[in-house]
């Protein structure tokens, strides 16, 4: 039942030869070898896994590898613009958007497309908007903070504070 | 986890999809988003031998007016359900579930006949689908027949849809006078089932009497439930305090939960009351704004 399929990930074609049953997620991890993309709960709760689909964040141990033939995969790996990080990336690197790290790319990857949708989401937009991913370290404040740094980066607005904040 | 192993078909037509069901028989599963189906093949609680996907086959995904009933094809993905202007200025109900249907990247992906046709009474679509009094379009080798949302569900996963047959499209009517509609569940975290969820419709003549009532109950029957007697106390009435508590305790009455991690019994039916009770203010609400 094997058969040949080839996936469009960040602009370039891999091509493997797998069965219908291959998930996504094995595909890029393990034919593409690209492991930015974590699994983390493998039942579809934890977003770790999350890509773009046609630019739809996704859950990528949910769907299958044959599903996504002749869309255009995104993952973490692509990200970067041509001159320098995402300003996602810029905003968790400067707000310590990550402890462990295991969660981040598919907060990020959720977060091209919140912040595609609503450029200038308020902090309750950006919870509900990450609602699909969870980060066991708990860092979901500095997580909401990078998102908002990176969309008023995106919008070209004065940039929020990065300071810590300490509660008294 | 891996399912185990099938084989993978994508026709492109309708008619191409109904060849394979006759073809391969009750070995054939339907895949539409996959986000109810893919999860249980991973557990192996689900092990077809075939996947037929409606992916490639146009002309299923679609939000359409037409006279006094909107219709939705069975592809239409649940976040363009929650996002579709036309749709919610009609039924804000889709935008209240849209909100509660598991999380973002899932909504993304899982579609409104998916969610139906897996006939799970843990699903919140089927609630909501009582509430508005759908039907049910479904395809087979002999046409096209629909099917009243009352008969639609049959048991734990099973549907009206029977062998070689398709899920095509969601009929909803637009009722005369004034209507309004509401969704909610409560639920432990966001991507769990409702441990008690209530969908329900009101519609109002010039008077400000209800005419008409739907309520739809999401996890506390093996299928999902309609409130019938709640809904026979509103009709005729104008709604008041009064009826809306005696409604909401027939719903906490008639529904029938079990124990689970989510609660008990008679902390399943008090969620229902509670509920019942703040989804009749919201739908009467929102028919008189």
């Amino acid at each position: 039942m094997k058969r040949e399929i080839t996936l469009k990930i960040n602009g370039e074609e891999y091509t493997s030869t797998v069965e219908p049953r291959t998930l996504l997620v094995h595909f890029i991890r393990e034919h593409a070898m690209l492991t930015g993309t974590h699994i983390g709960c493998d039942t579809s709760s934890c977003g770790a896994c999350t890509i773009l689909i046609d630019g739809k964040s996704a859950k990528s141990c949910t769907i299958l590898a044959i599903q996504a033939v002749g869309k255009e995969i995104t993952t973490v790996e692509g990200l970067a613009l041509a001159d320098g990080p995402h300003p996602l990336q810029e905003g968790f690197k400067e707000n310590h958007g990550l402890h462990c790290g295991f969660c981040t790319p598919g907060m990020m990857m959720r977060a091209v497309e919140l912040l595609e949708k609503n450029p200038n989401p308020t902090e309750e937009d950006i919870r509900w908007g990450i609602s699909g991913n969870l980060c066991r370290c708990t860092g979901y404040n500095n997580i909401v903070k990078a998102i908002k740094y990176a969309g008023a980066k995106m919008r070209g607005d004065e940039l929020p504070s990065t300071e810590p904040e300490f509660v008294e | 986890m891996i399912p185990s192993s099938f084989d993978y078909s994508a026709p492109t037509t309708l008619e191409e999809a109904l060849n394979l069901l006759e073809e391969i028989g009750d070995e054939a599963k339907i895949l539409a988003g996959g986000h109810s189906l893919i999860p249980m093949m991973k557990l192996r609680f689900a092990e077809p031998e075939h996947l037929i996907d409606l992916s490639n086959v146009p002309g299923l995904s679609y939000i359409n007016t037409e006279g006094n009933t909107v219709k939705i094809g069975a592809m239409t993905r649940e976040v363009d359900a929650e996002e579709s202007e036309e749709l919610n200025k009609l039924f804000p109900i889709f935008k209240d579930v849209g909100k509660l249907i598991a999380d973002p990247q899932v909504r993304n992906f899982g579609t409104l006949g998916g969610n139906l046709a897996h006939g799970d009474a843990a699903n919140d679509q089927p609630a909501v689908m009582m509430a508005l009094n759908a039907e049910i379009e479904i395809i087979g080798k002999e046409g096209t027949r629909t099917v009243g949302i009352d008969d639609f569900f049959f048991g734990f996963y099973a549907t009206a849809v029977e062998e070689g047959e398709i899920l095509t499209a969601i009929k909803i009517p637009i009722p005369d006078g004034k209507f309004g509609s509401a969704y909610h569940k409560s639920e432990r975290k966001v991507g769990d089932y409702a441990t008690g969820g209530v969908g329900v419709q009101l519609t109002f003549d010039s008077s400000g009497t209800c005419t008409k009532a739907g309520i739809g109950l999401t996890n506390v029957n093996p299928t999902p439930l309609r409130a019938s007697r709640s809904e026979e106390a509103l009709v005729g009435t104008t709604v008041t305090d009064e009826v809306i508590e005696q409604a909401a305790q027939f719903a906490s009455e008639d529904c029938n939960p079990s124990a689970d991690l989510r609660g008990d019994e008679d902390y399943k039916r008090r969620i229902i009351k509670v509920l019942t009770k703040r989804m009749i203010v919201k739908a009467k609400e929102r028919a008189f704004s």
